[in-house]
């Protein structure tokens, strides 16, 4: 804002006459505003920052000193990493993550996108109260309906103990990706469609050909959410996989991670690293995708 | 004839339409209507999930409300979190969102850097923050004892439990970072070279400019916050659970909510009635109050945002 400021008509930034008082007192002003506004970034940085490197920190240092008052490893145990992969189900709690949010982002995305292209581009009576009921959907919090849901999938399909009763319903469309989806598609103009329906597409060819192709950034986007979301959740594999460990995912086993290994606090930090590491990685090559799905949920419209 | 051919025309954009919602059609029955109005049908049956469910009348209700010793706890818990819990995160997030706004040199990594904690799992984020705040040993305690700072008890001090929570939400604030920094961008460039003609204070350009140009994005954060806040599930459960030390089959039992039920919330009285209690009846009134507070702010939501819905004509 002080740079937009400086910049204004009548204050050039450029100062040729910087030997006047005047001139000399705003550049001083606009250096130290420069220093504050940097020093508190960096504060603010090491807030967000120091929790990470505490945490890995810890991961490598030895069974007894991670019990200690101590901030640094005396020596670097990077066999911890290994111990944890040693752990008995680990890598089988990998599998079954990237079974949830593989396979859920793929249906979800996959059933999504012609809802999401039939609310945002046809008319059609109801439409208004379907989006509606689709943020009604949204907003509902996971443990309202869980009992009936539950009584569905364990006592009606036997299905407890497995990770199917939070995948399949990923089939069916699901809110969020809907609504994020719908907001995107809003934003391609309807000129492009009207053009390939002259051409003689059909409503399907449209979405395929014409839609579907524009719409990568917000699909990347809903993918990306749609993929935390699953390798995040605790609550759904809690309620349908928490009687069958060969069931468990990352963030559902790391809890009992810690159970197992009580004091071994190193262990467990090295597995938090582990199940955090992933998602940062896929977060740096998407960045961009991802921040603008988070604007689209609450600034466009 | 003409009206003929219009009349299927008609019918077979409708079908179309409905062929292109089919999934969430589908989807909306089984994972949403009917499961709404059977939460409902149990409120008012005793069903353990073994014996078949027998009328109940209000009994489930009046138990929840006047005999069952967390709901108010938790109520009480869901408040905090909603007044304190939600300011800070707006605050801090608009704060940093202004910073990072004003920040010249280096700003893509700044920006990474604050947006990182965002996407750390909550599970993990919360494991990380009961280490980070053990009142022994952790790091924190350690560098606030090295300062002479009083060194609290937080997740194991049922007063600061809720606090570190709060630091624990605060440090995740990169989606509110990023949807103020857009709506700051968005300010007309003109209003704050005015308001600088008109000699105005740094303080009065916020006031004056700032403010009543991002306040539909204040409130929209609002009302999701609060709306997060009734959910917020996972890392009270987790903090309390690994605190207390007692996590899978030590054989003692949970006491929800460690430490005095302070971390306690609404959806985890739902998982407290239903899978360690076998009460369906009464974990489904807890369900449906959740619901009645959930949909009463989306509501609020969606009439004061039209924006957000937007026609797409």
């Amino acid at each position: 804002m002080s740079q937009q400021l400086l910049d204004a008509p009548g204050r050039p930034s450029k100062l040729p006459d910087a030997t006047t008082p005047a001139a000399r007192t705003a550049r001083r002003k606009a250096v130290l505003h420069w220093i504050a506004v940097h020093a508190l970034g960096v504060a603010a940085a090491l807030f967000f920052v120091l929790p990470f490197v505490f945490l890995f920190l810890t991961s490598v240092m030895s069974d007894q000193q991670a019990l200690t008052r101590d901030l640094t490893p005396n020596s670097w145990e990077w066999g911890n990493y290994t111990k944890v992969f040693d752990t008995p189900g680990f890598l089988t709690w990998w599998k079954n993550t990237l079974l949830y949010a593989g396979l859920g982002t793929l249906l979800s995305v996959l059933s999504s996108i012609p809802v999401a292209y039939a609310l945002a581009k046809f008319r059609f009576r109801g439409r208004q109260l379907s989006l509606m009921l689709v943020i009604s959907m949204m907003m509902l919090p996971p443990q309202v309906i869980i009992i009936p849901m539950y009584l569905f999938w364990a006592k009606q399909l036997d299905l407890s103990g497995t990770l199917w009763p939070l995948i399949i319903p990923m089939a069916f469309g699901d809110a969020f990706s809907i609504f994020l989806l719908r907001q995107f598609l809003l934003t391609i103009p309807n000129e492009y469609l009207d053009a390939a329906r002259v051409d003689g597409c059909g409503e399907f060819r449209t979405l395929l050909r014409v839609v579907l192709p524009m719409a990568k950034p917000g699909i990347a986007a809903v993918a990306l959410f749609q993929f935390f979301y699953a390798w995040n959740d605790y609550f759904g594999p809690q309620i349908y996989a928490s009687e069958n460990p060969a069931a468990w995912t990352l963030s559902y086993g790391l809890e009992s991670f810690k159970g197992a290994h009580h004091t071994d606090w190193n262990l467990t930090m090295a597995a938090t690293v582990l199940v955090m590491a992933p998602v940062i990685l896929v977060f740096f090559f998407a960045q961009k995708a991802f921040v603008e799905g988070v604007t689209l949920t609450g600034v466009k419209g | 004839m003409a009206g003929n051919t219009l009349r299927s025309k008609q019918r077979r954009s409708a079908l179309r339409t409905l062929a292109f919602l089919s999934p969430w059609l589908i989807g909306f029955t089984v994972f949403f209507a009917y499961p709404l109005v059977s939460t409902v049908y149990f409120s008012f049956m005793k069903y353990d999930g073994f014996n078949s469910p027998v009328w109940n009348g209000l009994g489930n209700w009046s138990y929840v409300f006047s005999d069952y010793p967390l709901f108010w706890p938790s109520l009480g818990n869901t408040l905090w979190l909603v007044v304190v819990m939600v300011s800070c995160r707006v605050l801090f997030g608009l704060g940093v969102g202004m910073l990072i706004t004003k920040i010249k040199t280096g700003t893509g990594v700044f920006r990474t850097l604050f947006y990182l904690p965002y996407l750390a799992p909550p599970v993990a984020a919360t494991l990380a923050f009961v280490f980070l705040l053990n009142p022994g040993t952790g790091p924190v305690n350690t560098i606030l004892g090295d300062l002479g700072l009083p060194t609290p008890g937080w997740f194991n001090d049922g007063s600061w439990s809720k606090p570190a929570l709060t630091m624990l939400a605060v440090w995740g604030i990169g989606d509110l970072m990023v949807i103020f920094m857009a709506a700051l961008l968005d300010v007309p460039k003109e209003q704050y070279e005015a308001a600088e003609l008109d000699g105005t204070s740094a303080w009065q350009r916020f006031r004056f400019v700032t403010l009543p140009n991002i306040s539909p994005i204040v409130l929209f954060a609002v009302v999701t916050g609060v709306i997060q806040a009734m959910q917020y599930y996972t890392q009270p459960l987790v903090a309390g659970k690994v605190a207390s030390g007692i996590i899978g089959g030590s054989g003692q039992a949970f006491e929800p909510g460690y430490p005095d039920k302070s971390t306690l919330t609404l959806p985890q009285l739902v998982y407290n009635l239903g899978f360690q209690r076998f009460d369906y009846g009464a974990a489904c009134v807890v369900a449906l109050v959740l619901f009645a507070l959930a949909m009463v702010f989306t509501a609020f939501l969606m009439r004061r945002r039209g924006g957000l819905i937007g026609t797409g004509d």
